[in-house]
């Protein structure tokens, strides 16, 4: 997905191929297409010497790095909050969007049938609470989840949130939308977003370094830095 | 994330011109026709099922998907923010071809389907990988796999 990369390390097979990262076989549910992604990338098998870097060039049948214009979340919110600093009242807005937000997650996993939710092994009043109260008193949260430390444990349930999200937005598979349509609506549009870009801002200078690793490239995604303290 | 020519530009170089692993050769093993093969599929999207360990970053550890597990139970521990996932969310086979892969056995296109498939994280220096990816080509051998599908995300 990198090309530079493969002609410097010259595997023994490679295809080349041009979509965006997270999408290594073009796009969700196009069986012939990732079929097609498959059989071109196994047949490189065959060839009789090596290093050999081919190119599939083709597009998946839906422009992927074109939003629907029909799309929206299914779910009108109220503008995310402008203060931050109560824990109570940031725990109760996240609730609610949540709250709002979990029938059509329901729908999702019965649509898709599976979901990416749970990798934190927490429910989601939990890791509201928990984002809240971290947000408004950093420094005296301990570990959310034993046996590993205060980053990854917000980490897991940060992203498990952002999942419960996303997985939301995206439940009605007639209105497609792309990755940044849904990436725009989460970091701009949700108290969610807006706390998580806050805690971002928070732990790119705090002291506690299971935050601090995190804080610089895995806690916000690069193309919602912008709204960031940081970039 | 869309591609990377759309990332900023500091960030697009960072990527492309990332420190990469020096390797004197390229290791390469015949393979006369697709359907004396035995493939295993091998992604570094940081996949495993919901009862296994989340992955962490650093580790350079793998999780080991068996082919006969409900893949709907799959998830992504990646650390990465940087990637897109509407696409798993809605389709395994975007960034796990396994269904696909069954199929192009079912059609006899492939010899066969190996017994075990497995994930790493990517987003970790590769020599933190190297002896654990070692002890993987035992096992692989010992499932009769002579071709790999290695998945980036």
């Amino acid at each position: 997905m990198v090309r530079i990369h493969t002609e410097k390390m010259k595997p023994p097979r490679a295809l080349a191929v041009p979509f965006e990262l997270g999408r290594p076989f073009g796009a969700p549910n196009e069986v012939e297409f990732q079929r097609k992604v498959l059989h071109n990338c196994l047949e490189l098998l065959e060839r009789e010497s090596g290093p050999v870097l081919e190119d599939f060039s083709d597009l998946p049948p839906v422009d992927e790095n074109q939003g629907s214009e029909n799309w929206a979340c299914p779910v009108n919110f109220a503008p995310p909050m402008d203060d931050l600093n109560d824990a109570d009242l940031i725990y109760q807005s996240l609730l609610q969007e949540t709250n709002l937000l979990r029938p059509w997650y329901e729908e999702a996993v019965r649509n898709y049938k599976r979901s990416a939710f749970g990798v934190s092994g927490k429910t989601t009043a939990e890791i509201v609470r928990f984002i809240a109260d971290l947000l408004v008193d950093p420094q005296n949260q301990q570990p959310p989840i034993d046996g590993v430390n205060l980053g990854t444990g917000f980490k897991r349930m940060a992203d498990d949130l952002r999942y419960f999200y996303t997985e939301a937005a995206i439940a009605r598979p007639d209105k497609k939308s792309s990755d940044i349509d849904v990436a725009n609506w989460l970091w701009g549009e949700t108290t969610l977003g807006k706390v998580l870009v806050a805690i971002r801002d928070y732990a790119m200078e705090c002291d506690e370094p299971s935050l601090k690793v995190l804080s610089v490239t895995a806690m916000v995604p690069s193309h919602q830095r912008h709204r960031t303290k940081h970039g | 994330m869309v591609h990377i020519s759309e990332m900023p530009e500091h960030l697009a170089k960072a990527l492309i011109n990332q420190e990469l692993p020096v390797y004197e050769s390229t290791p390469w093993t015949d393979l006369k026709s697709l359907k004396e093969s035995r493939i295993a599929l091998i992604s570094t999207a940081g996949l495993h099922r919901s009862v296994d360990s989340p992955f962490v970053a650093g580790a350079g550890d793998y999780r080991i998907i068996p082919d006969e597990w409900d893949m709907d139970d799959l998830v992504m521990s990646h650390v990465s923010t940087n990637f897109d996932r509407t696409g798993f969310f809605q389709d395994l086979n975007t960034v796990f071809p396994i269904d696909r892969l069954h199929e192009l056995d079912e059609e006899e296109v492939i010899g066969s389907v190996a017994s075990r498939h497995y994930s790493f994280m990517g987003a970790t220096p590769p020599h933190l990988m190297e002896t654990v990816a070692r002890d993987l080509a035992g096992l692989l051998k010992e499932d009769e796999v002579n071709a790999v599908l290695l998945v980036p995300v």
